[in-house]
């Protein structure tokens, strides 16, 4: 089927709903959302703690401020100018989302409430100050279902379940999509002016994470089959506080209200590590601080894990602040954190590299930022890059809502002066090819198999600290499971709502982006925010103070640098 | 220490099937796994063709709530050792089944936008926030959790005799609105949930109440929305 729009927008997160929103307002513009999910289960509705922004309703604090603390926290890989844009921007958003009903917690006032969040100081690091919006511990939730409700009140179309297959280019335009209906298994091209990827993250390569099932890098993998280079791959982040074996997130908020992490002697080991922000140390550093910990032998009872001590803060603060926190770790730990010591461990959690774009979503393909018309990226599969080697907490909800709004802005003005490009010939002819593949093959490998391979070597090897030994075991690996994956086969022969073909699908953009992590973790020889090398343990700003691309050739990755842009704050040594 | 599981699965391909029927299965899995766990080691390990929605896996996306041993239950929101060595797992009732344990939704959301679920304030907005008081935000804190996974509307007795119903998901978040000190969307939303598919429909079963994954109180919602309805008419 054929289907015709002036914008699409790919992706019903934060980013999406925010950049559609833009595009409902502006009158005559005809925009679609395509999603694989119903757009309330996309996984912005996970994210717990708060958004930044410098309103200053508990105490002093300005954007400046947040820029210094971004750029700082992200390792100065952080395109200065961008992360400037974003920390002004992120006060007048936080006030939209709230024009359109965000039920934030309160102050006594009235005012937005605002917690305290790692790495987001006053004054340029004297100290913690409180900049974090939220909404008790799930904001992201409420971001999520008041765009929706808004997108709702807009008459916005959707697509749901609607499952990307690939993205049309032709003669360096973008102006299409291929899209398989999940419900029927009918492959539909969408026709468009401007296409938005808002298509999140890419956390279930690994083992333990965060993410949810669906995060799997489609959108970014499929750009990247394209020829669209993806930057700062190897720049991913381990969130310091997941449970124990299953990687659920529990919020930096539960330190931000005076959580503290203890090792099996009970010790406040980041007092050892970062003396002034404690356990508000930035994440890249929390993580590698319980690395060391369990490495040298005080992980609880020797095991892989330390414990989140909540039990000083009292029954009020974790039911009343935490109370999502406090329902996960009864239910999954069977652990009352009012009384009893929180098992945790790192888990995948964000990627700060991906789609490269300008400050209004424009998908950038080389080394000298050449934007590719009417393609837009935005949320956690872009790189403006405002998270540099690691991205600070809070800071991916303030991303999603001003880039999202920058590129669905950016947008409507594009439509309203850009023509349709004609679609060339045949343009779902691949995408059928790949289906009727996997849907004709009789026998051959499982793509659960090779999915919990791959998940295992990324986490044994690409994980929190890396080195030149590990990173080529694990390239190594995961090019026999792509050899593998090529002969991969499915028992679900039907077209009719076909999950089985969606999660093959999925494997083979989980393993097209895991080669372009480990290509970029081996080329980046320093160590520097979240990506730490054992064997380059300092980091480099003669030879890396770059942004890395990583491009998809015929003759194999090719990689390459680019600048970043320190027009604001000099590198410095990073203590906190 | 791994428990073995006999699991009967209700399987049905509309496109396919004249009616549905039960496949079995067994696994063995850790006490401490969830039910989703179960289902991914069948569809991964057994068979594939096994069909149900999932993605956050801990409660927060909405998409697997199913009927497991006759409850309806998020089933990454609940623990093998809390359902025991047997367990038959359904689709929500009430909703025309796509395949297995995936309901169209359509109908669903279709039911939540009936009923306005967006803040209504046409007035000039302040350059900063409209100011509201804890107090205020505390009136519809429980409401605001609603994850829109129809475990409640597909508990509702009235609601499977009467499918017009908006059903209890929709007037939670009716409720979400009207107790929200900024909404003025009050009368553009009573026509919907004072009518004659509307709140009045609810006979107080607590079927959703006792169905909701996030704790929210439902009926105590549609009790609160009845009485303000009253109030307002007075």
């Amino acid at each position: 089927m054929y289907h015709r729009f002036d914008a699409i927008v790919v992706g019903a997160g934060g980013a999406g709903l925010m950049a559609a929103m833009q595009l409902a307002r502006t009158p005559g513009i005809r925009t679609a959302v395509i999603s694989k999910l119903y757009p309330t289960r996309s996984h912005t509705g996970a994210a717990q703690g708060g958004i930044g922004a410098a309103l200053g309703n508990l105490e002093e604090d300005h954007p400046e401020w947040h820029t210094f603390d971004t750029v700082k926290g992200g390792d100065y890989l952080v395109d200065q100018d961008a992360a400037d844009i974003m920390c002004h921007e992120a006060v007048e958003s936080v006030y939209e989302l709230e024009h359109y009903g965000l039920p934030f917690s309160r102050t006594p006032e009235g005012k937005i409430n605002q917690r305290r969040f790692g790495g987001h100081t006053r004054n340029f690091g004297e100290g913690p100050v409180r900049r974090s919006c939220f909404a008790a511990d799930r904001t992201g939730h409420m971001i999520l279902q008041t765009l929706y409700q808004q997108c709702i009140k807009r008459e916005v179309d959707f697509y749901s379940e609607f499952q990307l297959l690939d993205l049309i280019i032709t003669d360096g335009v973008c102006c299409g999509l291929v899209v398989l209906s999940i419900k029927d298994g009918e492959i539909h091209v969408f026709h468009a002016k401007a296409i938005l990827f808002a298509t999140g993250g890419y956390g279930r390569a690994w083992k333990i994470t965060s993410n949810a099932l669906s995060n799997t890098g489609d959108g970014v993998a499929i750009a990247f089959r394209r020829g669209i280079p993806l930057e700062d791959m190897e720049l991913y982040q381990f969130h310091p506080t997941g449970v124990y074996k299953l990687g659920i997130l529990l919020t930096e908020g539960a330190r931000g209200e005076g959580g503290i992490l203890r090792n099996n002697d009970g010790e406040r080991f980041t007092e050892r590590y970062a003396p002034t922000l404690l356990d508000l140390a930035p994440r890249d550093m929390v993580s590698r601080f319980i690395y060391q910990e369990v490495k040298e032998g005080r992980g609880i009872n020797g095991a892989d894990y330390v414990h989140l001590d909540l039990t000083h803060l009292g029954a009020d603060v974790v039911e009343n602040k935490l109370p999502d926190l406090a329902d996960f770790v009864r239910v999954y730990l069977g652990v009352d954190p009012v009384r009893e010591l929180i098992p945790i461990q790192p888990t995948a959690h964000y990627a700060m590299g991906g789609i490269p774009t300008d400050v209004d979503g424009r998908v950038l393909v080389d080394e000298v930022n050449t934007v590719l018309p009417g393609f837009y990226a935005a949320g956690e599969c872009a790189c403006v890059s405002v998270h540099g080697a690691n991205r600070l907490g809070t800071n991916s909800l303030v991303d999603i809502v001003v880039f999202g709004r920058r590129a669905g802005k950016h947008m409507a003005s594009y439509v309203q002066q850009a023509g349709f490009t004609e679609l060339p010939a045949g343009s779902d002819d691949e995408s059928r090819r790949q289906v009727n593949a996997l849907l004709s093959r009789e026998s051959g490998e499982s793509a659960a198999e090779i999915r919990e391979g791959l998940q295992d070597a990324m986490m044994d090897k690409v994980s929190v600290v890396r080195s030149e030994q590990t990173l080529q075991h694990a390239q190594k690996t995961v090019r026999d499971l792509r050899d593998r994956f090529t002969r991969v086969a499915i028992q679900d022969r039907q077209t009719w709502y076909n999950s089985e073909l969606l999660e093959t699908l999925e494997v083979g953009y989980l393993l097209d982006l895991s080669e372009s992590i480990i290509a970029g973790a081996l080329a980046r020889k320093e160590s520097r925010g979240a990506h730490y090398r054992e064997d380059f343990p300092e980091r480099d700003d003669t030879n890396f103070l770059r942004h890395s691309l990583v491009f998809n050739t015929p003759d194999g990755l090719r990689i390459a640098q680019k600048p970043v842009d320190v027009s604001k704050f000099q590198p410095k040594e990073r203590k906190y | 220490m791994l428990v073995q599981i006999r699991c009967k699965i209700r399987r049905y391909n509309p496109t396919q099937d004249k009616k549905p029927y039960f496949s079995v299965y067994e696994v063995r899995m850790e006490p401490t796994d969830r039910v989703l766990d179960l289902l991914n080691e069948i569809k991964w390990k057994l068979d594939g063709t096994l069909t149900y929605r999932r993605s956050c896996a801990h409660g927060v996306c909405g998409s697997d709530a199913m009927r497991i041993n006759g409850r309806n239950r998020l089933a990454c929101k609940v623990l093998v050792r809390d359902i025991g060595e047997k367990m038959t797992i359904e689709p929500m009732m009430g909703f025309a089944v796509l395949r297995d344990l995936v309901v169209d939704m359509e109908p669903f959301f279709e039911k939540y936008k009936a009923v306005k679920p967006y803040l209504v304030n046409d007035d000039p907005a302040p350059v900063t926030e409209r100011l509201q008081s804890p107090e205020e935000r505390a009136a519809f804190d429980d409401t605001t959790k609603c994850i829109l996974c129809a475990a409640c509307t597909t508990a509702c007795p009235p609601f499977w005799s009467n499918p017009d119903f908006v059903g209890p998901a929709a007037l939670v978040n009716a409720h979400r609105f009207i107790f929200d000190s900024r909404d003025k969307g009050g009368a553009e939303r009573s026509d919907v949930i004072s009518g004659r598919e509307g709140v009045w429909r609810c006979r107080t079963v607590f079927n959703c109440t006792e169905a909701c994954p996030r704790g929210i109180q439902v009926t105590k919602a549609m009790e609160e929305v009845k009485r303000k309805l009253l109030y307002d008419r007075a």
